[in-house]
This record gives C-alpha cells, sequence and structure tokens, in this order.
C-alpha cells in the first residue's frame, strides 16, 4: 500500500499535447476519480501510472520507487479494463492465478489466495467455470479479482464500469468501494460518469484538455467549482454574468447579487455558477438573491422536476424542484427565483 | 432530404405491397442453398467420384483394352514396397514443411499483429501476398538460381569468405522444404493474423499488468488464443504439400521423387489412370487417419 505521484508528466501525440504539465499526488488508501470528457487525458494519464505509455517528460513515482523506466510487469500495479480482458482459454481460477504464477506463487497456496479472492468478490466456488459462462458483472468481479489477488501497489482502473447496464453498475460501485476500503488499496479510477465519480471517490480530479482543472473531494469540488468547466462539467450549473461593484455583482438587467466567494476588484467581469437544486421557487425578496424567469420547459421526472428558464434578458436557466406537493408548473408561468449568497460561486472562464 | 424520407417510410412499413408475399423457409433456405451446393457438387463431388470409381479399375477406361472392376491397384503399397519409403518421404517433407511454416507464420503474424499500424500494416500484408500472384513455376526456378552451386547463395557467401567451399543444395530434400515453404507460408501467415487480430489489445495488457513477460505473453496468452488459425494452417499447408509433385522435381532433382510425382507420373507418363487415382485416395486416407488420430488435440485447440 503506497501512494502515487506524478510529477511534472507531459504527452504530445505528433503536434497534439494531450498531457500538459502534470504534477499531483494519490495518497496511501485513497480513491481518486478522474473525471473528464474524450480527449482530455484521463486515460494517457492512467495509462502512463500503469506503464502502458511512456511520458516526453516527467517522473513517475510509486511509493519511493521512480518507476518511469520500469516496464509494466515489473510495476506491481492491479489493473481493470472496461472490456473486462479475462483470459478466455483459462478458468476462472486459472485467471486469477495468472499473476500469482508470475510471482512464483504456485499450488496449494497459490489455490488458498485463489478462493480468497473469489470469496472477496462473491463468487466463491466459481474457479472450475469459463469467463464465457459468465455474466458481464460477474466477469468484472473475476477481474477484480485478478487485480487485487497480487497484492498490487496500486489499484489502476480503467473505466470498468461503463460496459455494465445501469442497475449493475451500481450494484459493482458498492461492492468496489467495499473491497478498496477493506484492502486499503490506493486505487485511481477513470471514468467519464460524473455521478460515479462522486459517489465513489474521496477526491476527483477533473481534467480538460490533458490539464487537471481541479482536484478535491467531491463536496468541495461539487459546490466550489473553481472553473466554468469544472461546474459545467461535474452536475449541472447555472451561470450568471456582471460586474464586480462593491463586493456584489450587478447584472446586466441591473439586479445585484450577492456572494460569498472571493470577488476580483471593483469593475471586473465576473461569472457566477449556481447549482439548479440550490434554487427555489419563492414569492417575495426573501432570499439573499432572487431573479424573474419565465418557464420555457417541463420536464417531469417523478421525484425531481426540472424546469428550464429564461430571464427577461435571454440567460437560460435551470431549476430542480423536489415534487413535495404534487403541483407542477407550466410553460410561459412567470416565477421568481431565490438562493443564497453561499451558493453563489464566482467561476474563472 | 430528411422530410421526403420520413414521408416516404410508412409506404415501406408493414402495410407495404410486400406483405403476403413471403415464400415458405424450407424453399427460400433451398434457394439460398443451392449455388454453393450446386457449385460443389459439379467441381468436386463429381470429379472425386469419377476418380474413386477409376481406381477400381484393371485400366485407364480409353483404347480398346478390356476393362474389369478390380482392387489390385490398392495393392501397390505392397506389390512395390519402394513406394512405401516414398510415402514415409512425402509425410517427412509434409511435417518439416508445415513445422517451420507454423514457426515462421506465428512470428510473423504476431509482428504484423503487435506492431505495425495502418498503412504500415497494409503495405506488409499486400508484401505477403505478392507471391501469390507470381507464376508458381517461375518462383520455384528462382530458387534453383539462389540453390545451385555457384548460384546466389554461394556468390553471397563468397563475397565474406573468398575461398569457402559451395554451401549450395539444390537437388536436396532440404531444398525442397525450403521451396515449400516459400509457396506455403502466405497461407500460415494469413490464418494466424487473422486469429490474432480478434485478439482484444486489453487481454495482452492485462497479462503485462499481472507481470507477465513477453515470452510467457507470447506463450501462454497468443499461442493458445492463435491456436485456431495455426491449426487451419497447418491443415491448409500439410494437405497440398504431401501431393505436391512440381517442388519436388525442380529442387529435389534425383532425390526429389515424392507421392506427388508419382501420382502425376501415372497421369501423365505411364497413363495408368486407375493407379495414379488408387494412391490418391490412399494418400487421403492417410491424411483423414492422421487428422483423426490428432482431433482431439485440434478440438480443444479451437474451442479455446
Amino acid at each position: 500500500m503506497t501512494n502515487v505521484k506524478v510529477n511534472s508528466v507531459a504527452k504530445t501525440y505528433g503536434t497534439t499535447p494531450v498531457l500538459a504539465d502534470i504534477t499531483t499526488e494519490f495518497p496511501e488508501g485513497s480513491f481518486t476519480s478522474l473525471l473528464g470528457p474524450s480527449g482530455s487525458g484521463k486515460t494517457t494519464l492512467l495509462r502512463i501510472i500503469a506503464g502502458f505509455i511512456k511520458p516526453d517528460q516527467g517522473v513517475v513515482m510509486i511509493g519511493n520507487n521512480d518507476v518511469t523506466d520500469v516496464p509494466v510487469w515489473g510495476r506491481n500495479i492491479g489493473m481493470m479494463f472496461q472490456s473486462y480482458a479475462l483470459f478466455p482459454h483459462m478458468t476462472i481460477a486459472q485467471n486469477v492465478a495468472f499473476g500469482l504464477e508470475r510471482r512464483g506463487i504456485k499450488g496449494a497456496e497459490a489455490r488458498k489466495e485463489v478462493d480468497r479472492a473469489l470469496e472477496m468478490v462473491r463468487l466463491p466456488g466459481f474457479g472450475d467455470r469459463t469467463p464465457k459462462q459468465l455474466s458481464g458483472g460477474q466477469q468484472q468481479r473475476v477481474a477484480l479479482a485478478r487485480a487485487i489477488v497480487i497484492k498490487p501497489s496500486v489499484l489502476l482502473l480503467d473505466e470498468p464500469l461503463s460496459a455494465l447496464d445501469r442497475r449493475l453498475r451500481q450494484e459493482m460501485q458498492v461492492e468496489l468501494l467495499r473491497i478498496q476500503r477493506e484492502s486499503g488499496l490506493t486505487t485511481i479510477f477513470v471514468t467519464h460518469d460524473q455521478e460515479e465519480a462522486l459517489t465513489l471517490s474521496d477526491k476527483v480530479a477533473i481534467l480538460d484538455k490533458g490539464r487537471i482543472v481541479q482536484i478535491g473531494e467531491p463536496e468541495t469540488v461539487y459546490e466550489k467549482p473553481l472553473t466554468r468547466f469544472a461546474a459545467e462539467f461535474l452536475g449541472d450549473s447555472n451561470f450568471l454574468t456582471g460586474t464586480v461593484e462593491n463586493g456584489a455583482v450587478r447584472l446586466a438587467d441591473g439586479s445585484v447579487v450577492k456572494s460569498t466567494s472571493a470577488l476580483p476588484a471593483n469593475g471586473s467581469t465576473v461569472t457566477l455558477a449556481i447549482r439548479p437544486e440550490k434554487m427555489a421557487i419563492t414569492s417575495g425578496d426573501t432570499a439573499d438573491n432572487s431573479i424573474k424567469a419565465r418557464i420555457t420547459t417541463v420536464i417531469y421526472a417523478g421525484p425531481v422536476l426540472s424546469y428550464h428558464l429564461e430571464t427577461a434578458d435571454g440567460v437560460p436557466l435551470k431549476l430542480f424542484a423536489q415534487n413535495r406537493d404534487g403541483t407542477v408548473l407550466k410553460e410561459g408561468d412567470e416565477i421568481s427565483l431565490g438562493w443564497s449568497a453561499e451558493h453563489t460561486v464566482a467561476v474563472a472562464d | 432530404m430528411q422530410n421526403d424520407q420520413l414521408t416516404l417510410a410508412p409506404a415501406r412499413g408493414p402495410s407495404g405491397p410486400r406483405k403476403g408475399r413471403a415464400l415458405p423457409p424450407w424453399v427460400s433456405t433451398t434457394a439460398l442453398l443451392m449455388p454453393t451446393y450446386g457449385w460443389l457438387t459439379i467441381a468436386v463431388f463429381l470429379p472425386l467420384l469419377t476418380m474413386f470409381a477409376f481406381s477400381f479399375l484393371s485400366a485407364t477406361p480409353m483404347g480398346k483394352a478390356p476393362i474389369i472392376f478390380t482392387l489390385k491397384q490398392y495393392r501397390a503399397f505392397i506389390d512395390q514396397p519402394y513406394l512405401v519409403g516414398i510415402g514415409i518421404t512425402s509425410l517427412l517433407i509434409g511435417f518439416w514443411t508445415t513445422l517451420i511454416c507454423a514457426v515462421l507464420g506465428f512470428l510473423a503474424a504476431v509482428a504484423l499483429v503487435r506492431s505495425t499500424f495502418g498503412k504500415t500494416r497494409e503495405m506488409l500484408l499486400i508484401l505477403i501476398l505478392l507471391p501469390f500472384w507470381t507464376n508458381g513455376l517461375v518462383r520455384v526456378f528462382s530458387w534453383t538460381m539462389v540453390l545451385r552451386e555457384n548460384g546466389f547463395l554461394d556468390s553471397l557467401l563468397h563475397m565474406v569468405a573468398p575461398d569457402a567451399g559451395s554451401i549450395g543444395f539444390l537437388y536436396t530434400r532440404y531444398a525442397i522444404v525450403v521451396g515449400l515453404v516459400h509457396g506455403y507460408l502466405p497461407y500460415m501467415i494469413l490464418t494466424c493474423y487473422i486469429a490474432l487480430v480478434t485478439i482484444d489489445d486489453a487481454i495482452i495488457e492485462a497479462a503485462a499488468s499481472l507481470g507477465a513477460r513477453w515470452w510467457t505473453i507470447l506463450f501462454k496468452i497468443l499461442l493458445p488464443l492463435a491456436a485456431p488459425g495455426l491449426i487451419s494452417g497447418a491443415v491448409l499447408t500439410f494437405v497440398p504439400v504431401i501431393g505436391s509433385f512440381m517442388e519436388p522435381r525442380i529442387l529435389g532433382g534425383r532425390v526429389g521423387v515424392t507421392m506427388g510425382t508419382v501420382i502425376e507420373d501415372q497421369f501423365t507418363q505411364a497413363f495408368n489412370w486407375p493407379l495414379g487415382a488408387s494412391l490418391s485416395f490412399t494418400l487421403l486416407a492417410v491424411v483423414l487417419a492422421i487428422f483423426a488420430t490428432f482431433s482431439g488435440v485440434l478440438r480443444r485447440g479451437t474451442t479455446a
């Protein structure tokens, strides 16, 4: 169990920079999600840590060892792939034992380890079956058992759940989290599913265009996004743009919005991000901030109602409301929205 | 454009004019299978059956000689014991050619799949197929230029060591194997390539992440997963090689007497078609017996 550090790692394909000077640390026993759209460099970063890609510059440390020049087979990593990647010509037990054999563990000792690993992923007695006889979820459990049985220094997960259907994925998330907690493995998880990232991780790193835009605890990254991209990619967000004036922000229509976050100097333009669920329909100026808007679309999703709105200036807004009393507003209704200054976050563009 | 398609769509729907015209399934199945099986009957089954019938005749059914049905042609291996030696030579040539093709072809296919991409790979595949587009006779004769005494091979050697003797080995069984390997290697490369190219990269990466080095990946992952390709390549090579007559004749000279040349002689020189036919079917029986013996191994390879 060890931490992982990358120091000013960069990678360029042809003339396209895929990773631009990334420096970060994955603490011992932590579960970090690398979250970003495709092409953001998240998979490249994971594959550099795994050793499948050699960075153009920079250093990769696993524990106290500089592994930058160590080939994949010498890094002692556990890895899970989107396509499960079980060896189709071997039984489940042989699959799980593959890494043990490479470490010279054979016979009864290996069998004991394999049984323990299969029990950990709740597939005891599946050793004699072949991968083809297992469902997708079961195959992914075997892949997990195969990755952890070798007691790796770090567990690398390359979108392992995205091939599973929604129910199975949620089930596997719980399993994954339980096993990660039990084993205490430093885990790095690549995903483009923001909900998955929030549910599973101790830390979320948001990547965009080869850079880490923001890294921190899920609550921090969600509640206090640093950039417009972070606010938009992780969850939904409303954006209001205005000019800083005496510690508040004056919008184009003349109304003033208060925010508790640090604002730039008077007169400069600033973008404010407000989460749609932090807004509420109000009757009067009871909240710190309020704005009038007209409903353009109503989406009824059972427990949650989401409204698409438009202000008089044409700024699009979203509002998520709990369906408490069963009243559904209609398109064209004019409403007043209120929200607190605390949930008004100034973000960089 | 899009609108047009949208409005046209319902006309082609289930209520369209095609409804109700469906033929019973057995009619369409038969109709679809007819071309294939018809062709197989005309091109393979009928000629084979004719040859099979010939093999029971006492003489070629041309001219005025009386024809009787007999089994004596199948006693050739007993009546002419030297044929047994020739048969063994043919099987050995087949064995070595297939083995060398398998090793070279598998490694070449691995190299193609694992370390080439896009244009380079296409180019290399074309280069592999290129020999197919040249005349087989030309290919074999070009080897005589290389392998004969003071040929290309000797010239190369004498460039390095001017005083060395000749290492040309034309008119030996090695020369036959070299020529046959050259001719049949593309089959092996292609069948292995097809098997290897379907292996998910992630499987190999998973093996590497678990601590496997290249030789472990080669022998424990790639080889077993490519077994079906290797086996079909081996069949595609072994069967024609043991019946081959052109390469043994040109590259083997005096030692180039194989089942293939003996059978060819029966048809072209001795004009004894029944003996040629019976020898062919004996060879076929031996090949089938060999495959039957190894079928257990083969089947395990393909289902893995």
